[in-house]
């Protein structure tokens, strides 16, 4: 037996197919189909969750997306836990376990409970005001208290190791909503041949016919003809249906998400399957079918396991088979809840009473009562509840109060009306407007190719929702270009047309200040909180929102958000569209970070960039540094070498003899055409078209505002050729530069850009034996310094290879470096490396790299410089062209602050303990005895132990810098003060003579 | 994701394909290196910010790469015409009129009617 409220001949499920899950540890049966809801009312359980503040016992309140109180941690083993899960949305799989949140020691005992006999001092805005002082608390002590007590689950510790897709795509009619709207207009769109998706949050098809029983269209059972067109329409070749898929986020230009929940429901899912598939939807004309969601009732103590939404116990009880309790109540503002009650009754279930606060229901219902002998109170409300656990009784008063009477119950259904989803509509910037006949907001001004229908769209009747639907259908297949003809016709027929509906509280929730009335459940936001958010201040419904946390929750108050208008309203004497809604934000329910993180995690979260030879690097034992996106060999540690010896013997190496470094990443434009020479001089601060091929230059590249923003090596290969390079990080940007002047500023020039970074491995080979390493591999190029001085390049074969070979150095060592084309790089560095190894030479890493040309008072731009510096505060001004008459940042440079006396210039720093090494970003000042705060005069850029020197090193922007040559400055640390003499920048080979060597 | 037409690729492409460049129409002057410095500031610095239509510049930075300019109705993000660089700014009184049937976020926060 698949539970004692399983009613034998109704709902949708069958009997013999059972699945065994687990809730709280106890083993439960369910059917196959039946959401953890469905499953555990069938079981009589309605208590599953104590509520966020005052830990009240909460209860099953939908049966669908809507849902604030059942909010389930549901696992399948160990890493695959999940907080947080709707149970009225999870289907049940055989072997889930399924377990109550934010309850200690167990759900029918919950210390937190007494929480809710503390309630008058927890009353809205209780945080902002009692939690103040002393400050410090806050972190220490109240908030991570506030946050054990108040709380949802408990978010899994494990890795998630289900994998999810992703996948864009396009249609010209996007339906979101399968019911009989969406359904129909489908139907139009696809039958006219557009391209359609249509899609539906629940397992199936059928929106409200799947618990409506009275409903007929073209003569058939309304659930059926449902299934009969979902069938249809998923055997079309241009319907795309996708149910289980809920379309969370409208965003701009008729983009939609949509998450399709693949594997949630499945007890032995495909391995090969991912759990979720996100759709990135891009449509051309979208249609909203949301529907409606129904209201709860706002009453005294409405919050207690067993009082459920009507349409819930018409759904568990025509679609599941269980019937919500055995003597259920109802208590309605609206003729829908009439229906409710028939269909229990019907089923065999006790229901001793209608409640209706209203005094003129609509006549079909009342009539239908009589018939069935159900006793109506109209005019009249319930004012209370009891029960611990679930539900006990009602107390029933006419309006105003008298003649209370008790009626037992065990269930409890309430119906106040139906709020139009306009959340879609809302996403995509639609404007709302206020119906005040109906009292309910309505799609008004469209800012999308959108179209709302049905029940969004504040449609009651059937037949017009049909007759709307098939006309949107359509339109919006014609306007996205569908010319098929075949035209589709439906009738449909009700059992009753429903009237009523009431926003706000209901009786007996009056100004009352102890009374419980809930209007947001996830939250615990009462009646009363609204009124005293009003009373003390508020009259923003933001504000209001905010103060009282209404609508706040992971529900985003589809069921609170109108009672508390209409509540706060009434507080303020005003109208409720002067009142004014809050924005409904994306997601429209909470979806899994795995579904937007998608495929972009671990490796491919941001995928590494890896030079050619990074594989030998990786066999050498080389340690990585990430440079951007790139992995670059950082240094070689030999065994037992810490990273300060490796870097000292690498440095010591080089100088001696000579090492290898791989300078791939290198940025590397390709500058091409009979105007590249004029183009350079207007992206460089240098003159270039005095260059001759064969020879290089170092550029330095301003901003317009004057400010260095790159440097690099400029070969000339040809009159119209150069081979310009950027900074490994600078590449894109550099290139996006030249490009934005190329095509706005100067298009008149004929110039061609290509990035060749990743085309060429770059070699470095650097020190005095370098020549003599690559010698015998080269071909066609005279390596001598008469042809081949410091700063030229020529094209020559090395290994067999073409090669594009520089003369240049950023060690201040005789230097080469090899381009050879990116897929010869391993087996090209492979053959230097096997002369260079036996002459003692090493491979070097970007470490060692840094320390050479620090020795050197090399800049790197981006770590010496930050975006604030001119060419003169980098000491570089040598490389700024005084004839030019333009060039990008020219104007920039002669700014009054660029020119004025005092501004952070590039120096050098030397301890006066040449043992101690400063830290990088320390700062300096001039006086360390300053009382704080001290004036500081600029900091350290660049630091290192520099065994070449037998000492530290540094360069430092300070203050007028290169003004204060030999003055001791000072560096205060945390433990002590360092003092330092300001030097130039270069700290070996003053002379530069090894460059020629 | 706005929804991008590249008018050298002649087609609608995603955001993603795009960068933004900002404000279109502002030259360089040619004579920059003479410029007083409050011309340089206008020229450099100073930046509107409208509500409403603004001319900018795109790069269709993952496609063909090329620079072209937009006029985009900030309220709303959608792009009332794209064209390409060097071409005069368009009469935009000839367009449909878009913006008085686009609502604001700020009209629809706490203020629907």
């Amino acid at each position: 037996m698949s539970g004692v409220n399983r009613i034998s001949g109704a709902g949708r499920l069958t009997p013999a197919r059972t699945a065994r899950f687990s809730f709280d540890g106890r083993t439960l049966t369910a059917l196959e189909g039946d959401t953890v809801a469905s499953a555990l009312i069938a079981n009589d359980i309605h208590l599953v969750g104590r509520s966020f503040k005052y830990h009240r016992p909460r209860g099953i309140l939908s049966a669908g997306a809507e849902e604030p109180n059942a909010l389930l941690d549901v696992s399948r083993d160990a890493a695959r836990r999940q907080p947080n899960v709707r149970a009225t949305v999870q289907e049940v799989f055989d072997g889930m376990k399924v377990a109550s949140q934010n309850r200690w020691p167990s759900l029918a005992f919950d210390v937190g409970g007494f929480n809710d006999l503390l309630s008058p001092f927890f009353a809205a805005g209780f945080y902002y005001k009692t939690f103040m002082w002393p400050k410090a608390a806050w972190h220490a002590l109240y908030e991570p208290f506030i946050r054990r007590a108040a709380g949802l689950g408990v978010a899994p510790t494990e890795p998630d190791p289900d994998h999810y897709a992703s996948r864009y795509a396009h249609c010209d009619v996007l339906v979101v909503g399968a019911g009989v709207a969406g359904l129909a207009a489908a139907l139009a769109a696809a039958k006219a041949g557009a391209k359609v998706i249509l899609c539906d949050e629940q397992p199936d098809v059928g929106g409200a016919l799947r618990y409506d029983s009275g409903t007929t269209i073209d003569g058939k059972p309304g659930y059926d003809w449902a299934q009969a067109t979902g069938q249809a329409l998923a055997a079309m070749d241009n319907v795309t249906l996708l149910t289980r898929t809920t379309a969370f986020g409208y965003y701009n230009h008729n983009f939609v998400g949509l998450v399709e929940r693949v594997t949630d429901h499945l007890a032995a899912p495909d391995k090969a399957l991912p759990r979720e598939r996100l759709w990135q939807v891009r449509a051309k004309k979208v249609v909203l079918a949301n529907g409606a969601i129904e209201r709860h009732m706002v009453f005294a103590n409405n919050d207690r396991p067993g009082i459920l939404l009507a349409s819930a116990g018409r759904t568990f009880l025509n679609h599941f088979g269980v019937a919500v309790g055995k003597k259920v109540g109802v208590y309605t503002a609206h003729d829908s809840a009439y229906e409710a009650a028939f269909d229990l009754r019907k089923a065999g279930v006790a229901v001793p009473v209608i409640v209706d606060c209203r005094e003129r229901p609509g006549e079909a219902v009342l009539e239908k009562a009589r018939e069935l002998g159900i006793e109506v109170l109209k005019g009249h409300s319930v004012v209370n509840t009891t029960g611990k656990l679930r539900i006990a009784s009602i107390t029933v008063a006419r309006n105003g109060g008298s003649g209370a009477r008790k009626i037992a119950v065990d269930a409890l259904l309430v119906s106040a009306g139906w709020t139009p989803s306009v959340h879609l509509f809302s996403q995509s910037r639609g404007k709302v407007k206020f119906d005040a006949e109906t009292e309910r907001f309505l799609p008004g001004t469209y800012a999308q190719d959108c179209l709302s229908i049905g029940a969004c769209n504040g449609t009651d009747d059937l037949q017009a929702t049909i007759d709307e639907a098939l006309a949107a259908g359509e339109l919006a297949a014609r306007a996205a270009g569908a010319e098929g003809g075949a035209q589709v016709a439906l009738t449909g027929q009700n059992a009753f047309d429903w009237t009523g509906g009431m926003i706000g509280a209901a009786e007996g929730a009056g100004p009352d200040t102890t009374v419980k009335a809930f209007i947001d459940f996830q939250h615990d936001v009462c009646a009363k909180d609204i009124r005293l958010a009003v009373r003390e201040g508020m009259h923003s419904v933001e504000h209001i929102k905010r103060f009282t946390t209404n609508g706040m929750a992971s529900d985003q108050g589809k069921l609170s958000n109108m009672h508390g208008l209409a509540i706060a309203a009434e507080a303020l004497g005003k109208g409720i569209p002067e009142v004014g809604l809050t924005t409904f934000r994306q997601p429209y329910t909470p979806i899994t970070f795995g579904a937007i993180v998608n495929h972009s995690r671990g490796s491919l979260f941001d995928p590494a960039r890896k030079t050619p030879m990074h594989s030998w690097e990786e066999a050498q034992g080389a340690e990585f540094e990430d440079v951007g996106n790139w992995k670059r060999a950082w240094f070689y540690p030999k065994a037992g070498e810490s990273m300060h010896d490796a870097v000292a013997r690498e440095c010591k190496t080089v100088r001696d003899v000579a090492g290898v470094f791989d300078a791939s990443t290198l940025g590397k434009i390709e500058v091409v055409g009979p105007d590249a020479a004029q183009f350079l001089n207007l992206m460089y601060t240098n003159a270039w078209d005095n260059l001759k091929p064969g020879r290089c230059r170092y550029g330095i590249m301003l901003r317009d505002d004057g400010f260095v923003y790159d440097d690099g090596v400029v070969g000339r290969l040809a009159e119209d050729r150069f081979h310009v390079t950027t900074t490994t990080g600078g590449a894109p940007r550099v290139l996006q530069h030249m490009e934005d002047y190329l095509q706005t500023e100067f298009p008149h020039l004929k110039v061609w850009l290509t990035s060749t970074t990743e085309q060429w491995a770059v070699i470095a080979v650097q020190g005095p034996k370098a020549r003599e390493i690559i010698a015998p591999l080269v071909e066609g190029i005279d390596l001598s310094n008469e042809a081949l001085p410091h700063m030229s390049v020529a094209e020559g074969k090395i290994c067999g290879v073409p090669t594009r070979l520089f003369r240049m150095s950023f060690t201040g060592e005789l230097g080469f470096e090899v381009n050879v084309p990116a897929d010869y790089g391993q087996a090209v560095w492979e053959a230097i490396w096997a002369r260079a190894e036996p002459m003692g030479a090493c491979a070097y890493g970007t470490e060692t790299m840094h320390v050479l040309r620090a020795e050197k008072g090399y800049i790197i731009v981006g770590q010496d410089t930050d975006g604030t510096l001119t060419p003169h505060d980098a000491g570089v001004s040598w490389a700024v062209s005084k004839k030019k008459p333009d060039f990008v940042g020219i104007r920039g440079l002669k700014r009054p602050d660029l020119v004025k006396d005092g501004r952070k210039q590039l120096v050098g720093l030397l301890t006066k303990d040449p043992k101690v090494v400063l830290e990088e970003g320390a700062q300096i000042v001039a006086d360390p005895n300053e009382p704080k705060p001290m004036t500081m005069l600029g900091h350290v850029t660049s630091s290192y132990w520099s065994s070449n020197c037998g000492r530290s090193i540094a360069m430092a922007v300070v203050a007028g810098g290169q003004a204060r040559l030999g003055q001791t400055l000072y560096v205060p640390m945390a433990d002590r003060t360092v003092a330092v003499e300001v030097s130039d920048m270069v700290f070996f080979d003053k002379e530069g003579g090894r460059l020629h060597g | 994701m706005l929804l991008i037409y590249c008018p050298y690729c002649e087609e609608e492409r995603s955001e993603l394909e795009f960068r933004n460049g900002g404000d279109a129409h502002i030259a360089r002057p040619t004579n920059i290196a003479e410029i007083s410095d409050e011309e340089f500031e206008a020229y450099f610095f100073l930046r509107d910010n409208p509500k409403g239509v603004i001319f900018e510049r795109w790069r269709h930075i993952h496609g063909c790469g090329r620079f072209f300019n937009a006029a985009r109705d900030t309220v709303s993000d959608r792009f009332l015409t794209t064209y390409k660089a060097g071409e005069p700014k368009p009469n935009l009184d000839a367009a449909p009129e878009t913006s008085a049937t686009v609502e604001t976020y700020e009209a629809l926060e706490g203020a629907a009617q």
